[in-house]
């Protein structure tokens, strides 16, 4: 049987989409505190591809080796979500966390850590955001902090199946003269991917409350 | 000026480059004014038509936003439109946002919106607008 190229409707990605900029911005507003200067954030962009189409977009964007913060979930829905950075970018986010003034070796001792506690205030915010919203709860494994390429965060180790589709996030986030940048990506299975879709479709029914109006009859 | 027991209705535009947040904006303000009218825009490009062909006197603006973002928009309102009462409305609560918007006259909101916040920051707007009209 022939898997739907894409199982979300405009209105359902837009309400996804809303979601991880209430979580990001949110991340932003903690992140800011630890770094002590803005955080500037894009526009986030959620597209929908299979874990192939993952592999290839971020290996197109960054063909260095990469950083990746990841978290897993479960509930309602299960999967996994990362927070990606090509890996020369990350010592400068660690280095706008721990201070500039410290020396190398002890910047690289707190890297690990730096980088893990990013990954969960930025991840946790997301998925808790989908979660209060949606109504349900989601239990969030620890940070883990992973090096690698993207065929590798994406790969059969991480849980994921060949038919496992990836929400891909796009946001760019930097402190002000560091350029950071990460993305944000969740891979789901499909029957989470469904549920998704069912919870995204009872929240936009919450948010509309009376003021769309069911039209009289199928046409 | 408004005679007594003449309805004044007011416009308010609602710009945000997602549905759903214009979705749950609509539904406060439904809950909170009724009989206002209502405008909507997806970005700054969209609004500034809006504002030249609707003439609202309240918008309310969302920060992130492809394009040109709501505080830089804010800005340029409040210089060409200084009568609209301009609200930035973002889950963005760092000190800068929230300093930038006050710095451009514009009042900001935190995401998600709850009707307390709108409610004030609306009968503020109504307030002022009455006492510049006198």
């Amino acid at each position: 049987m022939a898997v739907p190229t894409v199982l979300l409707s405009d209105l359902e990605l837009d309400a996804l989409t809303e979601l991880v900029n209430l979580g990001v911005s949110n991340a932003a507003s903690s992140l800011r505190e630890m770094v002590r200067e803005e955080v500037v954030l894009s526009v986030p962009k959620v597209t929908e591809v299979t874990r192939e189409q993952a592999i290839a977009n971020l290996t197109e964007r960054e063909a260095k080796r990469l950083v990746a913060v990841h978290q897993d979930f479960e509930g309602d829905i299960r999967g996994r979500a990362l927070l990606i950075f090509p890996e020369a970018k990350s010592m400068e986010l660690v280095r706008a966390i721990v201070g500039s003034e410290l020396a190398v070796e002890d910047i690289m001792e707190l890297e690990q850590e730096a980088l893990a506690e990013t990954g969960n205030i930025m991840l946790n915010s997301c998925l808790a955001t989908m979660a209060n919203h949606f109504e349900r709860s989601l239990r969030i494994s620890l940070p883990e902090v992973i090096y690698g390429e993207g065929a590798e965060f994406f790969g059969p180790s991480s849980g994921a199946h060949a038919d496992d589709r990836v929400l891909f996030m796009f946001i760019n986030f930097a402190v002000r003269h560091r350029d950071v940048q990460g993305y944000i990506a969740m891979l789901l299975d499909l029957p989470s991917l469904a549920t998704l879709k069912v919870l995204l479709g009872a929240l936009i029914e919450r948010t509309a409350g009376a003021t769309i109006v069911a039209p009289p009859h199928d046409v | 000026m408004a005679r007594i027991g003449e309805i004044v209705t007011h416009k308010v535009l609602i710009v945000d480059d997602s549905k759903l947040a214009r979705m749950a904006v609509v539904k406060a303000l439904n809950a909170l004014r009724p009989d206002w009218l209502r405008v909507e825009a997806g970005n700054a490009d969209e609004a500034l038509a809006r504002i030249n062909d609707q003439s609202p006197d309240i918008v309310l603006l969302d920060f992130n936003m492809p394009g040109k973002d709501g505080l830089l928009f804010a800005a340029e309102l409040s210089r060409q439109y200084p009568q609209i009462a301009i609200a930035v409305i973002s889950a963005n609560r760092q000190v800068e946002v929230i300093n930038r918007a006050e710095a451009v006259g514009a009042t900001f909101l935190p995401k998600p919106l709850t009707e307390k916040a709108l409610g004030d920051f609306l009968s503020a707007a109504v307030a002022r607008q009455a006492a510049a009209a006198r």
